[in-house]
């Protein structure tokens, strides 16, 4: 018997069980990590951005910090991915919009500078007026860096990720803001940290209705109900729903209890964090699943009106 | 007028598009193609198991014991032991390749341009650029370009794009005794894939299909197709694969709108409460 | 064919694709399998049955293409009142010795030709040797008289074909279905196919390779296809032919220019001791007088002028005394047993691996620790340069590395890439190959190598004056070398071969050779390879730019003919059986009196016409007629029957391999009556249809590897694409002995056992034989314990048992146990297989000490 969450086994003859995509060669924790804290990045600096101009200045110290410390340490994992640091600087070679990493990564390379602009000038006070321009350029670069990467792994012939083109950058959208939220909980006290708790449950209730969305597979075109089965069973299954009660429990928290007590922010913005973080890594393995079985590849394949018109008799 | 790849990437003029029909109905799995591929290229042996070029071990994979294309196998050729419907057995031979693809997923997703079209409308990684991102490896509908352990960059068939500029056709199609792997132009081949089809079908052979001849397929047509004795899948191949990167313009539209949600969402977050809590 | 000889079946896919039908008979279904039309799994040493039964089906049908039969073939000849067959004798035919296991052949003569003396047992050896036995190129026995008593009705109840019909009479779809596993469906469809495509419109080929060379009846098979392709009118003609496919490049060179102990040059038997003293005494029984071996002594005084030069003159018989003679046998088994018994002292291995590549492995081995001293010259260090520190007796203690005391010699040898010579391939064609690099090293060629010992040695018995060096002394050695190293030149080695005249110009045809000593040659099939002082095997003019026969790329022995006997494509009266298969014909506009013509080069004498009628007494191809297109025969037919010349059987009859898991139903008689088997304690075979060993086994090669894998296990590329040892076996043996795909099996016989990993695979079926299931374990033998891949040596399975005409090893059939798992390591090894011979009750068998 399946368990609720699986399809039921389909028939047609696969090649010795080999998958006919290669299985991503982007390494855990390197990609899913550089998709938190590009995240996590891109919405601080946003918030960051947000707290300037409302006139917030401790969550606004906090975002500058947070979106610099997260941009360069996702920086860093994608250095690590690479092998060697020059070769990100290839990136910079060309720009191609044809390639979403190519974006990216001129995305990134501005964030990177703008954020650690910001921070700097906030740790040391020097250029204070450069500090503020560089936020209130984050503030564009910001959200694009959170959600590129759902354009990053759609654009990819990976089952689970390409059917979820429209999902993965709200998805990222929000959890990125749960993240930046929770973080902004967790470091910033409770009288200060109401725009960000208020984020924070923005971006968890969108993390979760999408999530519920692409477990479902909703939009997903031929056989949602398998191409969507990654995402619900296996590692990736466990890490979304450890994400959702996370989510959940965070959003409850920041709902509830937060706004009066510090240890319930920081238990709350953590779960929020942690959730965030294990929804990118389900993400990551629900297409290293999608790629290693080729049933994911090639049922929604057949069930196309192009293979089912050209089959011979 | 057909698309021409090579046209359209920027060379005012350019030879034929040439490419490879591969007609496995007279393959006999000999795998000389494999075997000249890598003295051709110089590719390391990298035995059936990629993840761990140290073991050379059986696979159990009928005569089949290098497993996938990858990144130091540029020709593999696949054996299926399968019952028929007359209760025989047929073993199914095919030599896959890279598929050459008219729109070409991991020419468009490489963001150092490491990939590109060459004239011949081939796509060829160039290694002193490729910087090893590995997206390209991910975004291949057929799963055959791969990223190389311990050299870190990524490689495939250059459809022995070196020959091609000396006038020689491909190590894999010279070596083939058979002409199971035929070389040429794409529009020859294609006649003669079609004619090749016609005389199976005329035969009695009903499961012979054409796969990758189509332009109209998601990849615009395969520069490399195939004469096919069973489903695609059959042989490890995707039955309609498609370059996902066709759908670009609207996963940009999608992020785009999360973005502003993203932005959107923190107004509204700090607006909604202006000047509490400082 | 598309397994091991993968370019070469390139053509029969495009015959396939021009309609052509392919069937396939092989035990397992192979990579020729897929692409043929019908595969037919048999039961590997049933062919006989198999064939028989198509000659049975031929007969009794009436199919034969008669007008070829009575006209060219020996089936309208009457045999002697003594002859028996094996349907009379219970499967031994007349003449059989128990005592000596061997037949006298003087009752299998035709009638009316004096029987000779039998050729008995010599006093050396048990050991027939009318023309050598293993004279493989029409070298025909003497005597079997030039005209016959023929009955062209074929009604005549002892002619050749009414003995024929009889003994193949029994050959029926049935048996074949009960001792094949072929089942009568299956059978008829290719009868059908083979009768309906042969005849004068149409032509059959069979093409064969060691699956029916490799048994104690191996060339009794190769009669069988002969004997029906000959009642098809399938020989001589485009399309037909028995076609051989050699284990090796060059195989068929080897034995043109042998490698082999019994044979000279040119398939010239090599000389007896005591019973060819002299030349005359020699060629009496050389060779027939008629026919074109009617000009034997041309032949051989050549090839004594090419190696004694000067010193070869009519008065000293050309040095005929200078040739070394032969005591018995000395082929590579009975030389195995020779070492292990301390009567050979040294060794040398030139391209060879029988640690690995030779049956009985084991023994193999122990005899090369027995020796003085071992040269081998290869490529790499193979096992048989290694087996003293790293062989399977090392491990089981059975050798120990400082009680051996070999001196092994290990001479790197350059590769055909790294040096000019020639291919001769199996369809006798010559193709030169260029030096494309130097080779690496200390390698050099063998050619180098041989030349060199001999200069050397040469130089030491320069001074001698004892009369046993003389023929070292007085050899033609001097060959003109180029380079650092001194390679002699290859080319001048072909020209010696070629032969010259009186004029020392090249000689451009066999039929120029002299018996006078004016000429010498030093192969005379060989001569016309250098005619015009041109490389003729060089020649590589694309076949777009000649003919479809294309008699432009390289050369062919003899005359660069490219179909034997292609006077056999036209009728009796000379014209081309149809239009559909024109190949040779006479015309009798041509020359003065019309001449022979075709696409290729007639293989007749050119104005011969089809009328002809020899002269009472005349000799050579003046004996022959017009319409005898066997010009090698010495009465010019194709032979059904042969009345001379094979040392076990005039006919081919089934007998069962010596190991098998059936009694033979057809005969009393279970195996080849004289097979040559050793009995000794390393080589006890297995009882027939046993419970012990009750698997049938069969060994091949992979298109991946190269023989006994010194050329493939050594390089990166071909040993990925088979890395490992495996057996193949049906699920349904998986199933009974718990074995899985991936996992281990041990494979046991009486000699040893192996490990190898397991394939399950559909292409190995399990058979119905006489009514129950006999499974077939398939072995490719390529491992050793040497080289880039290791594993055990399949070999090492097998028992030596040889056929007696050419003694080749019965490698394809015997029989062996499976289990599932890794064999032991050590003496726990020798443990399990002298279990399983204690449970066979073989433990005492075998002559020799243990």
């Amino acid at each position: 018997m399946n368990a609720p969450e699986q399809v039921d086994p389909v028939q047609f003859t696969d090649y010795y069980g080999r998958p006919v995509l290669k299985v991503t060669r982007w390494k855990s924790p390197h990609m899913p990590g550089y998709l938190f804290l590009g995240g996590l990045s891109g919405a601080a600096s946003t918030m960051a951005a947000a707290a300037e101009a409302t006139g917030r200045p401790r969550l606004a110290r906090q975002g500058r910090l947070t979106a610099a410390v997260a941009a360069v340490g996702g920086a860093g994992l994608l250095v690590a991915e690479l092998g060697r640091p020059e070769r990100f600087l290839n990136m910079l070679r060309v720009f191609k919009p044809s390639s979403p990493m190519s974006v990216g990564s001129w995305i990134l390379a501005a964030h990177g500078g703008v954020t650690t602009a910001a921070a700097a000038s906030t740790v040391t006070g020097v250029a204070p007026r450069a500090g503020r321009a560089a936020v209130a350029v984050s503030a564009v670069t910001g959200p694009l860096v959170a959600t590129y990467t759902g354009v990053l792994l759609a654009d990819t012939a990976v089952p689970a990720w390409h059917a979820a083109h429209r999902h993965l950058p709200p998805l990222f959208a929000g959890s990125a803001l749960a993240a930046a939220g929770g973080a902004a909980m967790v470091m910033v006290p409770v009288a200060a940290a109401g725009p960000a708790r208020r984020a924070a449950l923005l971006g968890a209730l969108a993390e979760l209705a999408v999530t519920a969305s692409l477990e479902r597979g909703q939009g997903f075109g031929e056989e949602p109900r398998l191409v969507s089965e990654p995402y619900r069973i296996g590692r990736a299954g466990t890490l979304l729903r450890a994400a959702r009660l996370l989510a959940v429990a965070g959003a409850a928290g920041t709902a509830l209890a937060a706004g009066r007590h510090r240890a319930a922010a920081v238990a709350a913005g953590a779960a929020l964090l942690a959730g965030s973080a294990c929804t990118r890594f389900g993400v990551y393995h629900a297409g290293v699943l999608a790629g290693r079985d080729p049933k994911y590849t090639v049922v929604p394949q057949r069930a196309r009106p192009r293979v089912q018109e050209s089959r011979p008799g | 007028m057909t698309y021409d790849p090579a046209r359209s990437s920027g060379y005012p003029d350019p030879p034929q598009r040439v490419g490879f029909f591969t007609d496995t109905s007279i393959c006999i799995g000999c795998k000389a193609c494999e075997v000249a591929c890598k003295e051709w290229n110089g590719l390391p042996a990298d035995g059936p198991l990629p993840e761990d070029a140290s073991v050379l071990e059986l696979t159990g994979m009928s005569y089949d014991n290098t497993g996938a294309l990858g990144a130091s196998t540029w020709r593999h050729v696949a054996f299926v032991e399968k019952q028929n419907d007359a209760g025989g057995l047929n073993w199914l031979m095919a030599s896959d390749v890279c598929k050459h693809c008219t729109h070409a997923a991991c020419l468009d997703v490489c963001p150092t341009g490491a990939l590109f079209r060459t004239e011949f409308s081939s796509v060829v990684v160039q290694q002193d650029v490729c910087n090893g991102c590995a997206y390209c490896v991910s975004a291949c509908p057929y799963g055959v370009i791969d990223r190389r352990e311990g050299d870190g960059r990524a490689w495939k068939c250059t459809l022995c794009y070196d020959r091609l500029r000396g006038g020689l056709e491909p190590a894999c199609a010279k070596a083939c005794p058979t002409d199971s792997i035929q070389f040429g132009p794409l529009d020859e081949l294609r006649e003669r894939a079609d004619q090749r089809l016609a005389r199976l079908h005329s035969d009695g052979v009903t499961e012979a299909r054409l796969y990758g001849e189509d332009p109209a397929d998601g990849v615009g047509g395969a520069g490399a197709f195939f004469l096919l004795l069973d489903e695609p899948e059959t042989y490890g191949l995707p039955p309609d694969p498609v370059a996902t990167t066709r759908d670009l313009p609207a996963m940009w539209r999608w992020a785009a709108g999360a973005a502003l949600g993203l932005a959107g969402g923190v107004a509204v977050a700090f607006l909604g409460a202006r000047g509490r809590g400082r | 064919m598309a397994e091991c000889h993968p370019v070469g079946f390139q053509w029969v896919v495009e015959a396939r694709q021009r309609g052509a039908k392919v069937f396939h008979i092989d035990p397992r279904f192979t990579r020729t399998s897929a692409l043929a039309d019908r595969h037919l799994p048999i039961r590997a040493g049933s062919d006989v049955v198999f064939l028989g039964a198509l000659i049975n089906h031929v007969l009794a049908g009436g199919h034969d293409f008669r007008e070829y039969v009575v006209a060219y073939t020996n089936a309208a000849t009457i045999l002697s009142d003594d002859f028996r067959d094996t349907e009379d004798l219970d499967g031994l035919f007349s003449g059989y010795d128990p005592e000596s296991r061997s037949y006298d052949p003087a009752s299998w003569a035709y009638r009316g030709v004096a029987a000779e003396p039998a050729a008995g047992a010599r006093e050396e050896e048990d050991v027939r040797h009318e023309h050598g036995p293993e004279a493989q190129y029409e070298a025909t026995p003497a005597q079997t008289g030039p005209a016959p008593e023929r009955d062209e009705t074929l009604q005549h109840p002892r002619c050749v074909y009414q003995v024929l019909k009889r003994h193949f009479a029994r050959y029926t779809p049935e048996l074949v279905e009960e001792l094949c596993g072929i089942p009568p469906e299956a059978f008829a469809e290719v009868a059908d196919a083979v009768v309906r495509c042969s005849g004068r419109d149409r032509t059959t080929a069979w093409v064969y390779s060691v699956g029916w060379t490799q048994h104690t009846v191996g060339v009794q098979y190769i009669r069988t296809a002969a004997i029906l392709q000959l009642l098809l009118g399938n020989i001589g003609r485009p399309g037909g032919g028995i076609l051989a496919l050699r284990g090796h490049a060059s195989i068929q060179g080897s034995t043109d220019i042998p490698t082999l102990y019994n044979l000279l040059p040119g398939y010239l038997p090599m000389p007896f001791a005591h019973e060819h003293e002299d030349l005359d005494s020699y060629l009496a029984g050389a060779a027939g007088d008629t026919g074109f071996w009617g000009r034997k002594r041309s032949y051989m005084v050549s090839l004594l002028k090419a190696w004694w030069g000067d010193a070869a003159t009519a008065d000293n018989d050309f040095r005929f005394g200078h040739l070394p003679r032969l005591t018995g046998d000395h082929g590579t088994y009975r030389t195995v047993m020779d070492q292990i018994d301390g009567k050979v002292k040294g060794y040398f291995l030139t391209g060879e691996n029988p640690a690995v590549g030779s049956a009985g492995g084991k023994m193999q081995r122990l005899g090369l620790a027995a020796l003085d001293w071992l040269v081998v010259r290869d490529l790499t260090l193979i096992e048989s340069a290694t087996f003293w520190k790293e062989g399977p007796e090392i491990e089981t203690g059975e050798l120990s590395t400082p009680e051996i005391g070999t001196e092994v010699f290990f001479l790197p040898a350059a590769a055909h890439t790294e040096k000019d010579g020639t291919f001769t391939n199996t369809q006798r064609l010559l193709q030169w190959h260029h030096k494309a690099v130097e080779p690496p090293g200390d390698a050099r060629s063998d050619l180098w190598f041989f030349y060199h010992l001999g200069r050397r040695i040469r130089a030491r018995l320069a001074g001698s004056d004892d009369p046993r060096d003389l023929p070292l002394q007085e050899l033609t050695w001097d060959y003109p070398t180029e380079g650092e190293h001194e390679e002699p030149s290859a080319t001048a080695v072909l020209r010696e071969i070629n032969g010259v005249g009186p004029d020392g110009a090249a000689l451009s045809s066999f039929t120029e050779l002299e018996d006078d000593g004016s000429t010498a040659a030093g192969c005379w099939i060989y001569t016309g390879a250098f005619a015009g002082e041109v490389n003729q095997t060089a020649r590589r003019r694309p076949g777009t730019e000649q003919s479809w026969v294309a008699p432009e790329w390289g050369w062919a022995w003899p005359a660069n003919r490219r179909i034997l006997y292609n006077r056999a494509s036209a009728d009796p009266d000379g014209r081309p059986w149809s239009e559909r298969k024109r190949y040779v014909w006479w015309d009798p506009d041509r020359g003065d009196q019309g001449e022979w013509t075709g696409h290729d080069v007639p293989d007749f004498e050119r104005a011969k016409p089809p009328g002809h009628r020899p002269e009472p007494g005349a000799t050579a191809e003046h004996a022959l007629a017009g319409d005898d297109p066997f010009i090698m025969q010495t009465d010019g037919k194709g032979w059904l029957y042969v009345p001379k010349g094979l040392v076990d059987g005039p006919l081919p009859a089934h007998y069962e391999p010596q190991e098998s898991p059936v009694v033979n139903p057809l005969y009393g008689q279970q195996s080849n009556p004289a097979r040559r088997v050793f009995r000794r304690r390393r080589n006890r075979y297995h009882p027939v249809g046993g419970e012990v060993y009750p698997y049938a086994v069969t060994t091949y090669r992979l298109t991946e590897h190269h023989t006994a894998g010194g050329m493939s296990r050594t390089l990166a590329y071909l040993s990925e694409l088979q890395p490992e040892l495996f057996c193949e076996v049906s699920p349904e043996l998986a199933a009974e002995r718990g074995l899985v795909n991936g996992g281990w099996a041990t494979i046991i016989t009486a000699r040893t056992a192996i490990e190898a990993r397991v394939l399950v695979t559909r292409r190995i079926a399990p058979l119905r034989i006489r009514g129950r299931t006999v499974h077939q374990v398939g072995l490719p033998y390529h491992w050793g314990h040497a080289g880039s891949v290791t594993g055990d040596a399949v070999n090492d399975l097998l028992p030596i048992v040889l056929d007696p005409n050419v003694g080749i090893q019965e490698s394809k059939a015997a029989t062996c146990d499976v289990r599932a798992g890794r064999r032991p390591r050590g003496p726990a090894l020798t443990a399990l297989v002298r279990g399983h011979r204690r449970a066979a009750g073989l433990e005492n068998e075998g002559d020799d000490e243990p």
